[in-house]
């Protein structure tokens, strides 16, 4: 019942096996946006290797290829870091303050929205509606969501997940 | 042969068990959002306290059942009494309840909210019922019957509450019938147009071209509304069974359902929901029996927002970049794969089995002329009971926001809906009704079902650029009025929020918003202006400080507040310097403290701990003061 982690969880664990991955698919064109979501679920992100495989898997070209996922933006190309962050930038969100919580926790970390930190173990994301607007302003680390969450509770939250 | 009637009564049995049940039944409200508040925890300690106890009990996960702001929720039914709610429970609290309820038949009231049984059970002494209750009592649940009711994982559940009735009905009719029906009921397209699903549905069946396709519409882009997510989580074979119906009436064989991949569980309960159906005779070849076929297809989208608009959601399904194309030819004519497609948004498909199983004249009972039927609304933002709700069409917005919502929590201010395409509406708009052309004319939208409510520390230019950020990043940069004059809408609020913009602006801020709603390729761009017109023209006042004054009266605005500390209330206990973490503040302890602005990030975390932390004196303000250019 648990939704399949997220992408930081099992980045680089097991060797990349694509033939395992495009087993449920027919190898048609319109599966491609299935296909890179499970590429991004198992390798956490969509590297060159990956459009390579499914280029060859489709027969499209990897232009084609990169061109679709770069239009979605929940597609990354860059190894995620390893905690995930992600403040929730919804509507209920924001108007509870969410831009405070993003911007405290950019300042925290000392990166900005959508980077990893240099040693790569945090990664931060912004996120459109979590689907529990009525405990916003929410921030989800991990698979946790930290309901009503209070800037000052940002610095204990993140140490808490060490 | 049809076998509905024998899978029903089956299933009808099997509801009846669960009714009287020899055992306890404890339902938790396990959706996204009750997992989010932490019923995934309350599930544990319920399992581990009936293990340890040896008490003998169902537990039964169940769907979204409305007042999220009472999440986690835990019902529990005692044999031959009404279930009982309870409401914020978290672990320890939930094994305090079951340890009282099923060992000493203790059904601690003071934790209780409500109850749903008659009135008069002596275990239920002194709790209102829970439909009483002033969320739920002025709200119609017809599409979210079943939302928190039945297990949502379990076919026999749905099958026994008259599921799949609507479909047996309308595969003994003709698709025409079937048509003309949903006409008379006056159906609307609930994804935010409003239009009639019938004719839609009529210039299908009658295109040339086969096979023909049906799509469900489940990509809620809005940011902040979670309707359609919560349906197929607490309800997914209303959903599919409204899919099957749609199928059958404009002659599909295969259906698809387009949704977010973000949304994992509504995704896991469809492909249960999916395989059960399959087992059961309801997919595949030959419906029930029938000469009917049909099959359903997940696609998982990007979650763009811009996929949401049909001609996008097609390209995005046929694997290409989302981009929309110029109508006609229309979908229902030329759609998926170049062939006649039906989309329909999640809610219009939920409303079908009732609709198709009680008759157009029963729906036509709820609503208003014209504007018939409910509507479900994710009711969020500063409002004192958030959740999901369902209304009665023609309902005023101020028995939404006051009376199911209990109001804001400060001054009321405004109410959004239909999200970034709808638009803001004030205080004096409180009387709308709500139904399509109303709302329409007061320049905003119906919508999918997305309602902020903000109060007085929200600013309207902060709002109108923080929807135009959104849809200026989510412009899919086809067309150049939406793409650049979204950009530019964007600079000339940031320069406004800045109290860098002359009151001139505002004349150029129109002109660029009528422009990008006239002239843009789609729905998106065509609605994208809405927020800033409609806070234009609501909240003028508001603009001008902004422009005149450099003042932001909600103090929302960062650049136009400062942060500083009353001397005269700050008693000196040093957790603002603690927490600021640009070592902003400085001052001796039992001292006033004082605020170098210069390093100051207006971060509020001063703010929060001088007023919420007991010891501090509440001291620190934020505001905005006026000043003339
Ligand atoms: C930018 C944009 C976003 C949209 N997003 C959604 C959406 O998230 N869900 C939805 O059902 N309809 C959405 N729509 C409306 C759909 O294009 C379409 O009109 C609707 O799904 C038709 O279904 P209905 O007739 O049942 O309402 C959107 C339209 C536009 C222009
Ligand atoms: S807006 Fe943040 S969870 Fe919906």
């Amino acid at each position: 019942m648990n939704p399949p982690d997220t992408p930081t969880a099992g980045a680089g664990t097991d060797p990349p096996d694509y033939q395992e991955l495009f087993r449920q698919f027919k190898g048609q064109e319109g599966e491609l946006i299935s296909i890179l979501v499970r590429v991004q679920e198992t390798f956490g992100y969509i590297s060159e290797e990956s459009v390579r495989q499914i280029s060859q898997f489709l027969r499209l070209s990897e232009n084609q290829i990169f061109g679709v996922a770069s239009f979605f933006s929940k597609f990354r190309f860059d190894e995620p870091g390893r905690k995930s962050i992600k403040v929730c930038m919804g509507t209920a969100c924001h108007v509870h303050g969410g831009g405070f919580l993003s911007d405290t926790l950019g300042w925290q970390l000392g990166i900005t929205v959508g980077q990893s930190t240099k040693d790569k173990r945090f990664d931060f994301q912004r996120v459109n509606c979590l689907g529990c607007c009525a405990l916003a302003p929410v921030v989800q680390i991990n698979e946790k969501i930290h309901a009503r969450t209070m800037v000052t509770q940002l610095k204990e939250i993140l140490q808490n997940r060490e | 042969m049809n076998n509905f009637p024998a899978i029903q009564a089956a299933a009808r049995q099997q509801w009846a068990r669960l009714e009287a049940s020899p055992v306890p039944v404890i339902y938790v409200g396990a959706a996204t959002c009750g997992l989010a508040a932490g019923a995934g925890d309350v599930l544990h300690a319920i399992r581990q306290t009936l293990t340890e106890r040896q008490v003998e009990a169902r537990v039964v996960p169940v769907g979204c059942i409305g007042p999220c702001y009472l999440e986690p929720l835990m019902d529990v039914r005692l044999p031959n009494h009404p279930r009982i709610t309870y409401a914020n429970v978290d672990p320890a609290r939930a094994r305090r309840i079951l340890e009282r309820l099923l060992l000493h038949g203790d059904p601690s009231p003071d934790l209780a909210f409500a109850h749903f049984g008659a009135n008069g059970d002596p275990l239920t002494a002194g709790l209102p019922r829970f439909f009483d209750t002033p969320m739920l009592r002025h709200q119609v649940r017809l599409v979210l019957r079943n939302c928190g009711f039945i297990d949502p994982e379990d076919i026999e559940h749905y099958l026994a509450n008259e599921g799949y009735a609507g479909l047996n009905q309308a595969l003994g009719m003709t698709p025409e019938d079937v048509i003309g029906l949903v006409k008379e009921a006056g159906l609307r397209g609930r994804g935010g147009a409003g239009f009639p699903t019938w004719r839609k549905w009529q210039i299908c069946r009658g295109a040339a071209g086969t096979p023909k396709y049906v799509i469900c519409n489940c990509s809620e882009g809005d940011p902040g509304a979670f309707m359609n997510r919560a349906l197929i989580e607490g309800d997914p074979h209303a959903v599919l069974e409204g899919l099957l119906i749609a199928g059958f009436a404009i002659g599909a064989s295969h259906g698809y359902i387009y949704i977010n991949s973000d949304y994992h569980l509504a995704i896991a309960r469809l492909r249960t929901a999916i395989a059960q159906m399959t087992a059961h005779g309801l997919l595949g070849e030959g419906v029930l029996g029938t000469d009917f076929s049909f099959g359903i297809t997940l696609k998982e989208g990007g979650g763009a927002f811009v996929c949401g608009e049909e001609t996008a959601l097609i390209a995005s399904c046929e694997g290409r970049r989302g981009m929309p194309r110029s109508r006609p030819p229309f979908p229902a004519i030329a759609g998926l794969n170049g062939r006649p497609t039906i989309i329909n948004n999640v809610e219009t498909l939920g409303t079908l089995p009732h609709l198709l199983r009680n008759g157009a004249a029963w729906y036509r009972q709820f609503g208003v002329e014209g504007n018939y039927g409910t509507k479900t609304f994710s009711l969020v933002g500063k409002v004192r009971r958030p959740g999901l709700i369902e209304v009665p069409l023609g309902i005023r917005l101020r028995q939404i926001v006051f009376d199911i919502g209990g109001g804001s929590w400060k001054r009321f201010k405004a109410v959004q809906t239909g999200g970034p395409s709808g638009g803001c509406l004030s205080e004096e708009f409180l009387d709308l009704p709500v139904a399509y052309e109303a709302m329409a004319e007061a320049g905003s939208i119906m919508g999918s079902g997305g309602m902020i409510v903000v109060d007085e520390d929200t600013c309207a230019v902060d709002l109108a650029l923080y929807f135009l950020r959104f849809t200026q990043a989510e412009s899919c940069g086809k067309c150049s009025p939406c793409r650049v004059g979204t950009w530019h809408m964007v600079r000339l609020l940031e320069d406004l929020a800045a109290g860098r913009a002359q009151p001139e602006d505002l004349a150029k801020l129109q002109n660029l918003a009528e422009t990008v709603k006239r002239a843009s390729l789609c729905g998106l761009g065509q609605t994208a202006p809405n927020p800033v017109l409609t806070t234009l023209r609501h909240f003028r006042t508001e603009y001008l400080q902004h422009a005149k004054e450099r003042h932001c009266a909600a103090a929302a605005c960062k650049e136009l507040v400062e942060y500083r500390i009353d001397p005269a209330r700050c008693n000196g206990c040093q957790r603002c310097i603690e927490v600021c973490p640009t070592h902003a503040i400085a001052g001796a302890r039992s001292e006033a403290h004082r605020i170098d602005l210069a390093l100051c990030i207006k971060c509020k975390a001063c703010y929060e701990v001088c007023r919420y932390d007991q010891l501090a004196g509440n001291a620190v303000i934020f505001e905005s003061r006026r000043s003339q250019q």
